[in-house]
């Protein structure tokens, strides 16, 4: 499903910084994996190589057997659309579009006819619990309803992968674990899902742990349950 | 296309007051454009309006007063022409192939029945309808026979015939004029729009008001052909004067003794003037819409800004540049093309306006400096264009800005 190798990755302001030092994974396709490691070890940069919003420098990264590799704006738009669903840490919905217009976004950018794509947001809102919150406006609802249309909007064009950027990083313990539970529903309809995180109970909740350390991994976990 | 504009109208809603503001710059941009586009027809119009149907490649001469002594003869002596004159022209000089003689007989009243109007006379030959492009309404203008029989025939206009015919033919009926009886034989439309002006045979007129002399005072109206350089335009000109001045007596240096109007190069000199004022107005107009395009574009490169995290997530989601571009610049085309209409439509009422209250109030003298101040369709229509290229040009920086946008430094902006 996602293979890298030897992936290398520079930021250059001012000084030159080695964020990834070569990175060799395999995630088989319908696990659910958890990237750990303390800050500035590399694991967002990870996800964001993973998830096409940023390039990186050497190595090979396999989507679905498709080399991503030096992709145009347009090549990225496209295979972000229909190959990736992202949760963000924020939830990051578009504040004057009501629930079902932000579940129905990514369907937008794929010409999808509005009445159409209207009606699969509010099969995906139905499917979270999210009915009956269709028309309000996101700041009219909590951050686990938040979170949940973020989960919709990313299942809705049925990607391949499910990036999650600290998907509970903004939730009470509670609400992490509604979260957690739905994330797990997903994987089990055979979604792969990737989830950077820094606390060890989300960790813990996935088939694999990887930690990060210093740009490189520094180890492989299966968490006992 | 209609999601577009529901993305358009949302990012609009949330910032009235700026887009408003915004959008206000660009409709006094086209508000001063359109006022001054109108304004600057109204005086075409009028300035045309003028020349009316008149033909164009006419020369006019009339007598003057001498400004120099000459043989004997002492300063400040009055020359007049004559139909002899005319005749002289036509038989001398190849380049003149009519002309149209005029006498004016001022302040008269004409009556039928117990109807009456006040007129003015004006003496003419055969030519006269066709030189100074009268619109025939009714019956016939003046022939030649006219004046070779001395018939009392009378050409009125249709501001007198509505008074003096109310509900009658005209043709044929007898009118008085001064105590003297002239036939209707034709109504034409007004030849000056506050008076009324009648049309009879020169020599009739000559007859009745001045006893038959010949040497009434005339205007020669000389058609030309074959005349397009205004140097040879001059050229004749001058001959014309020298000969009359053997004709006439005085010096051929005196430049007071004919007076002369060259309508040809008059009309030449009033387009000039006319395309000259016209790219001004376009110049000081474009300038104005230019500030308003700089203010939209301003406002656009801070909406930019202000979605930057917003274009992350949309591309995150999949958008491509190209849709991120569509948005900035529709938005901007949108802004500016409907305060651009409503500058547009306010310009194009306050100049109907005008030119209402310029209907109703001609001025007195029948010559108006101002005569329907209004925009026409291809005005409109490139004034339209340049709205909408003022749009595109007011989003191209902004949306420039937008697409170059990283989608990851999208999504970490304002964070």
């Amino acid at each position: 499903m996602i293979k890298l190798k030897g992936l290398n990755k520079t930021y250059n302001n001012g000084s030159p910084l080695h964020v990834l030092k070569g990175i060799d994974l395999e995630i088989a396709r319908g696990e659910m994996v958890s990237i750990m490691g303390s800050s500035g070890s590399g694991k967002s940069t990870l996800l964001n190589i993973l998830g096409v919003l940023d390039d990186y420098d050497a190595g090979d990264y396999y989507l679905n057997d498709v080399l991503i590799k030096n992709f145009t704006e347009v090549q990225a738009a496209a295979a972000r659309n229909n190959m990736i669903g992202y949760i963000f840490q924020s939830f990051n919905l578009i504040n004057y579009k009501n629930a079902m217009e932000n579940v129905a976004l990514p369907l937008y950018y794929q010409g999808v006819s509005r009445r159409k794509r209207n009606n699969i947001a509010l099969e995906y809102l139905e499917r979270l619990g999210l009915r009956d919150w269709a028309m309000h406006m996101p700041n009219e609802m909590s951050g686990g309803q938040k979170q949940r249309v973020a989960i919709a909007r990313a299942l809705i064009n049925k990607p391949q992968i499910i990036l999650a950027d600290e998907p509970t990083g903004a939730l009470d313990s509670v609400t992490s674990q509604e979260v957690m539970n739905l994330l797990r529903d997903v994987n089990e309809t055979g979604m792969t899902i990737i989830c950077v995180t820094h606390e060890q109970s989300i960790a813990d909740q996935t088939d694999k742990v990887i930690r990060l350390h210093d740009g490189i991994i520094s180890s492989i976990e299966i968490p006992r349950r | 296309m209609k999601e577009l504009f529901e993305e358009i109208y949302s990012s609009v809603r949330k910032n009235k007051l700026r887009t408003v503001l915004t959008g206000f710059s660009i409709a006094w941009g086209i508000f001063m454009l359109s006022i001054l586009l109108g304004s600057g027809n109204g005086l075409m119009n009028a300035s045309m309006a003028n020349f009316g149907n008149m033909l164009i490649n006419t020369i006019e001469f009339g007598g003057g007063r001498t400004s120099m002594a000459y043989k004997g003869y002492g300063e400040k002596r009055s020359i007049a022409l004559t139909e002899r004159d005319a005749k002289i022209m036509l038989e001398e000089f190849p380049e003149v192939s009519d002309i149209s003689m005029e006498m004016y007989q001022w302040g008269g009243k004409a009556s039928y029945g117990n109807r009456f109007v006040n007129c003015n006379l004006c003496c003419v030959n055969e030519n006269y309808a066709l030189v100074k492009g009268v619109k025939l309404i009714l019956g016939r203008t003046l022939s030649r026979r006219d004046n070779e029989e001395l018939r009392k025939v009378i050409v009125i206009d249709d501001k007198a015939q509505k008074i003096l015919f109310p509900s009658e033919d005209p043709l044929g009926k007898d009118i008085n004029i001064n105590n003297t009886l002239f036939k209707v034989v034709g109504v034409v439309e007004s030849i000056w729009s506050n008076q009324s002006l009648f049309l009879i045979p020169l020599r009739v007129g000559v007859l009745v008001y001045e006893s038959f002399d010949y040497n009434a005072d005339l205007r020669l109206i000389t058609v030309i052909k074959g005349l397009e350089k205004a140097d040879d335009i001059d050229n004749f000109e001058n001959r014309v004067v020298e000969r009359l001045s053997v004709a006439h007596q005085f010096d051929p240096e005196d430049k007071r003794a004919i007076w002369h109007w060259n309508n040809l190069e008059e009309y030449k000199n009033m387009l000039m003037v006319f395309n000259g004022l016209n790219i001004f107005i376009w110049f000081i107009g474009l300038g104005t819409l230019m500030a308003g395009v700089v203010g939209v574009s301003n406002i656009m490169l801070v909406t930019v800004r202000e979605r930057t995290f917003e274009f992350g997530i949309r591309k995150a989601l999949g958008a491509k540049p190209s849709s991120i571009i569509r948005l900035i610049l529709y938005e901007s085309v949108i802004i500016t093309s409907l305060f651009g209409y409503i500058g547009m439509v306010l310009g194009i009422g306050v100049m109907e306006l005008v030119n209402n209250y310029m209907v109703n109030n001609p001025s007195a003298d029948g010559h108006p400096t101002f005569l329907n101040p209004t925009l026409d369709l291809s005005i409109m229509v490139s004034a339209t264009v340049v709205l909408v290229v003022a749009g595109l040009v007011a989003g191209y920086v902004p949306a420039r800005r937008a697409a170059r946008l990283k989608t990851i430094d999208a999504l970490r902006f304002n964070k």
